[in-house]
C-alpha cells in the first residue's frame, strides 16, 4: 500500500428514529489508491449511496455519522468544520450526481454552472481567462463549445451528464465520487459517458468511487469492487477476483445470478429478501438467505478480515484463515 | 394461415400535432406486426427510451388510437369492435405494467386485484371456484396463497407485487400478454423469479408474450424472437440468438457492443464521442447521423426492411440486394421453442 488517495475507516452512519437506530452504514473500511477506480455495489438500501454521501460530508439529520474517519491528504474530514468541509468539497473531492436532469438549474446557462463551481473556491480575476477554461473543459468531456451558452433543457440526458462531469473536474479534484452517473441513460449513451469519465479521470489521475448496482458497468469500469449488503461492506477485492473467485456467499450468488448472453433461460436469483435495516437478523446479516449458513452464523457477527492477500471479506467461512 | 389474433397494419402514432404546431413527434412510424395464436412465442420489443416501444404497446392494447393505420383483433379494427367483441379483446389481451408500486390501490387488500377481474368477466361460478383459480394462478408464479392473500400492497416486496400482477393477468386465461418493462423497477436478485414466471406463461399456459424492454440481456434470456426499434421504426427483427450474436443493422451492432458485460475478460468497446449536435435530415434513414456505414443514399431515402438473411430483417441499405419484406413474414418462419 503506497500513499492512498482516500481512506475510510470504521464509518458508521445511523438514522435515529423513534423506534431505535437504523444502521444505514455499519463499520465500513476501505482505502483508495491514486488513480484507482473503486466500485461500490449493492441492492437498494444496502448503504452504498449513504457511504458516498458521508465521504462528501453531505449527511443530514436524521442521519448522523456515529463514528469513523475519512482521511484525505492526511486530514480526517469528519473533524472539519462546515466551512472547512465546504472548501474541500468540489475542490478536492467532487460528486457526480445520479440524476443529471435534476442537478442542473433550469434557469442557468451551462457556463454559469461551471463559473459558480469555480467561484465557490477560487477568485476569478479576468473574464477572458474563464471562458477559455470553460471551452477546454467542455472539449474534455466531448461537448461542442456552443453548449456553454445553452440552458439544460436544450441538452439531451447524456449531454447533461457530461456537463456534470465538467463541473466535477473543473477544480481538478483528487477523488471523484460518482453516484450511479448513468442510471437514467440509455446503453449507448451510458457507454459514451463512462468513456468520458474515464478519460477525464485518467488525465487528472484522480481516484474514483463509482456507486451503482449494474455489475456489467462495474466489471468494465472498475479496478476494485466493494460489495455492500445491509449496511456492511461484505467483500472487497480486485475486479478479476470478485468475478472469478468471489469469497462471500452473497457475492457468489450475485455473480452467478447475472444475466449474460451465453446462457439462456437459466434464472438464478438469490432466495429470500434483503432484511429491513430496522430489524436486522442476529449474527451475520446474510444468514437467513445464505446457502452455506452454519449455526455459528446465526449468533456471532463475522469480522471484516483479510481472508487472502489483498482480499477482505466478512464471513465465518474464512475466519482463522487470515493471511 | 388463419386470421391473426392481433395485427398492427402500418400503424403510425404522432404526438403533439394541433392547431398551432404543425409538425408532431412521430412516436411510432408505419409499423406492421402480427401476433398469431398458432404457436405461443415470446417476442421481445427492444429499444432505447424514445424508440416508441411503449407507444406501440399502448396502440396494440387499444389504449391509444393510431394516427394512421389500424390495429386489428381477429380481423376487425379495434376502433370498430362491437361491445361484445371489445369485452372479449379485453380478456384475451392482458398487460403487465412497469411499476409494481403504482399498479395497486393502497387501500385495498391485494386480493382485490385478483377477485375483481374474475367477477367482471364471470369466470368463476362460486367463491370456492374463484378461490381455487386464484391459488392455482399464484402457484404458477411461485407465490404461496397464505403469504400473499389478505395483505395490503405495502406489506409485499416489489418482486412479490410484480408476480401478483402476472397472476392477475393469468387468471383471465388470456391469449396474449403485453409485458411493458416488467423487471426494470425490481432489484436484480428478484428479477429472475419474475422472468421465470413469464417464461412459464408461454410454456405451461401457451400464452404468447410481447416482452417490451430496453434491457437486451433479459430480453435475450426469455424471448424467442426480437424486434429492435429505433426512433419509431423497426431497425431489425429475427430470431433472438441471431440478432444478439450476429446483429446486422449498424444500430443493433452499436447497441449490443455498448452493453457492459458482467465479465472483466470481455472488453467493452468504449468510445467517448456522441455529444455532437447534428440535426437529422428529414426523409433519410433515422440512424444516418450516427451510422459508421452511411452512404449518400442513406441521407435521402428511408430504407425499407430487407430480408438480410433467412429469417432476418434489417432496415438498412447495406442489404439492398435482398428482397423487401414485412417484419411478420420473417418472424413467422423463425418461431420455435426457446429452450
Amino acid at each position: 500500500m503506497t500513499d492512498p488517495a482516500l481512506q475510510v475507516e470504521n464509518l458508521r452512519v445511523y438514522y435515529h428514529t423513534r423506534t431505535g437506530p437504523v444502521k444505514a452504514v455499519d463499520d465500513v473500511t476501505f482505502s483508495l489508491e491514486k488513480g484507482e477506480r473503486l466500485g461500490l455495489v449493492g441492492e437498494s438500501g444496502s448503504g452504498k449511496t449513504t457511504t458516498a454521501l458521508a465521504i462528501m460530508g453531505m449527511i443530514k439529520p436524521p442521519a448522523i455519522i456515529e463514528s469513523g474517519r475519512v482521511i484525505l491528504n492526511g486530514r480526517n474530514l469528519l473533524q472539519l468544520s462546515k466551512e472547512q468541509y465546504r472548501r474541500v468539497r468540489g475542490n478536492q473531492i467532487a460528486l457526480i450526481p445520479q440524476g443529471a436532469m435534476n442537478s442542473l438549474n433550469p434557469v442557468m446557462r451551462v457556463r454559469s454552472h461551471i463559473i459558480d463551481t469555480i467561484e465557490a473556491h477560487r477568485r476569478i480575476k479576468r473574464k477572458e481567462d474563464i471562458s477559455g477554461q470553460i471551452q477546454s473543459l467542455l472539449a474534455k468531456v466531448g461537448l461542442p463549445s456552443e453548449v456553454s451558452g445553452m440552458y439544460p433543457h436544450e441538452l439531451s440526458g447524456g449531454m447533461k451528464q457530461r456537463v456534470t462531469i465538467a463541473m466535477g473536474i473543473c477544480l481538478e479534484p483528487s477523488v471523484i465520487v460518482a453516484d450511479e452517473p448513468t442510471s437514467a441513460l440509455d446503453v449507448v449513451v451510458q457507454m459514451q459517458v463512462m468513456a468520458t469519465l474515464e478519460k477525464a479521470q485518467q488525465e487528472l489521475n484522480a481516484a474514483v468511487i463509482l456507486v451503482g448496482h449494474d455489475m456489467g458497468l462495474m466489471a468494465q469500469f472498475c479496478d476494485r469492487i466493494g460489495v455492500m449488503y445491509a449496511g456492511k461492506l461484505v467483500e472487497i477485492g480486485s475486479v478479476e477476483q470478485i468475478f472469478e473467485d468471489p469469497l462471500h456467499p452473497y457475492t457468489q450468488l450475485l455473480i452467478s445470478s447475472l444475466p449474460k448472453f451465453d446462457k439462456k433461460g437459466d434464472f438464478k436469483g438469490i432466495p429470500g429478501l434483503p432484511p429491513s435495516a430496522k430489524n436486522l437478523p442476529p449474527g451475520c446479516t446474510f444468514n437467513p438467505r445464505c446457502p452455506k449458513v452454519m449455526d455459528h452464523c446465526r449468533e456471532v457477527e463475522p469480522r471484516f478480515l483479510e481472508a487472502r492477500p489483498d482480499r477482505w471479506t466478512s464471513c465465518h467461512l474464512y475466519e482463522g484463515a487470515e493471511s | 394461415m388463419s386470421i391473426p389474433l392481433l395485427e398492427a397494419r402500418n400503424v403510425t402514432r404522432v404526438f403533439g400535432t394541433g392547431l398551432f404546431k404543425k409538425t408532431g413527434n412521430v412516436a411510432v412510424d408505419n409499423i406492421s406486426l402480427t401476433i398469431s395464436e398458432d404457436r405461443p412465442t415470446i417476442t421481445a420489443i427492444a429499444g432505447e427510451s424514445g424508440s416508441g416501444k411503449t407507444t406501440l404497446a399502448r396502440l396494440l392494447l387499444g389504449a391509444l388510437p393510431a394516427t394512421e393505420g389500424e390495429v386489428l383483433y381477429k380481423g376487425d379494427p379495434l376502433s370498430k369492435l362491437s361491445r361484445h367483441k371489445w369485452r372479449e379483446f379485453r380478456r384475451e389481451v392482458q398487460t403487465i405494467f412497469q411499476d409494481p408500486f403504482d399498479a395497486f390501490n393502497p387501500f385495498y387488500k391485494v386480493d382485490h386485484v385478483l377477485t375483481v377481474p374474475l367477477s367482471i368477466f364471470k369466470l368463476a361460478r362460486s367463491r370456492q371456484e374463484a378461490n381455487s383459480q386464484i391459488v392455482e394462478a399464484l402457484e404458477l408464479v411461485g407465490l404461496r396463497a397464505e403469504d400473499t392473500l389478505g395483505r395490503y400492497p405495502h406489506q409485499l416486496s416489489g418482486g412479490q407485487r410484480q408476480r401478483l400482477m402476472v397472476a392477475r393477468a393469468l387468471l383471465l386465461k388470456p391469449k396474449v400478454i403485453l409485458a411493458d418493462e416488467p423487471v426494470s423497477m425490481v432489484d436484480a436478485s428478484l428479477r429472475a423469479t419474475i422472468l421465470e414466471s413469464i417464461l412459464k406463461l408461454k410454456e405451461e399456459r401457451s400464452i404468447t408474450v410481447l416482452y417490451i424492454t430496453h434491457d437486451l440481456t433479459t430480453a435475450y434470456q426469455v424471448s424467442d424472437r426480437m424486434i429492435v426499434l429505433y426512433k419509431g421504426s423497426i431497425a431489425e427483427a429475427g430470431d433472438v440468438e441471431q440478432v444478439i450474436h450476429d446483429p446486422q443493422h449498424p444500430y443493433t451492432k452499436l447497441l449490443i457492443s455498448s452493453i457492459p458485460q458482467p465479465d472483466p475478460k470481455e472488453k467493452w468497446e468504449k468510445d467517448a464521442h456522441g455529444g455532437a449536435l447534428r440535426p437529422l435530415t428529414p426523409g433519410g434513414c433515422k440512424f444516418v447521423d450516427r451510422c459508421p456505414a452511411a452512404f449518400d443514399r442513406c441521407h435521402s431515402t428511408l430504407p425499407p426492411l430487407y430480408m438480410s438473411s433467412p429469417g432476418r430483417a434489417a432496415a438498412c441499405f447495406l442489404y439492398r440486394d435482398h428482397p423487401v419484406v414485412e417484419a411478420s413474414e420473417v418472424l413467422d418462419t423463425t418461431a420455435q421453442p426457446a429452450l
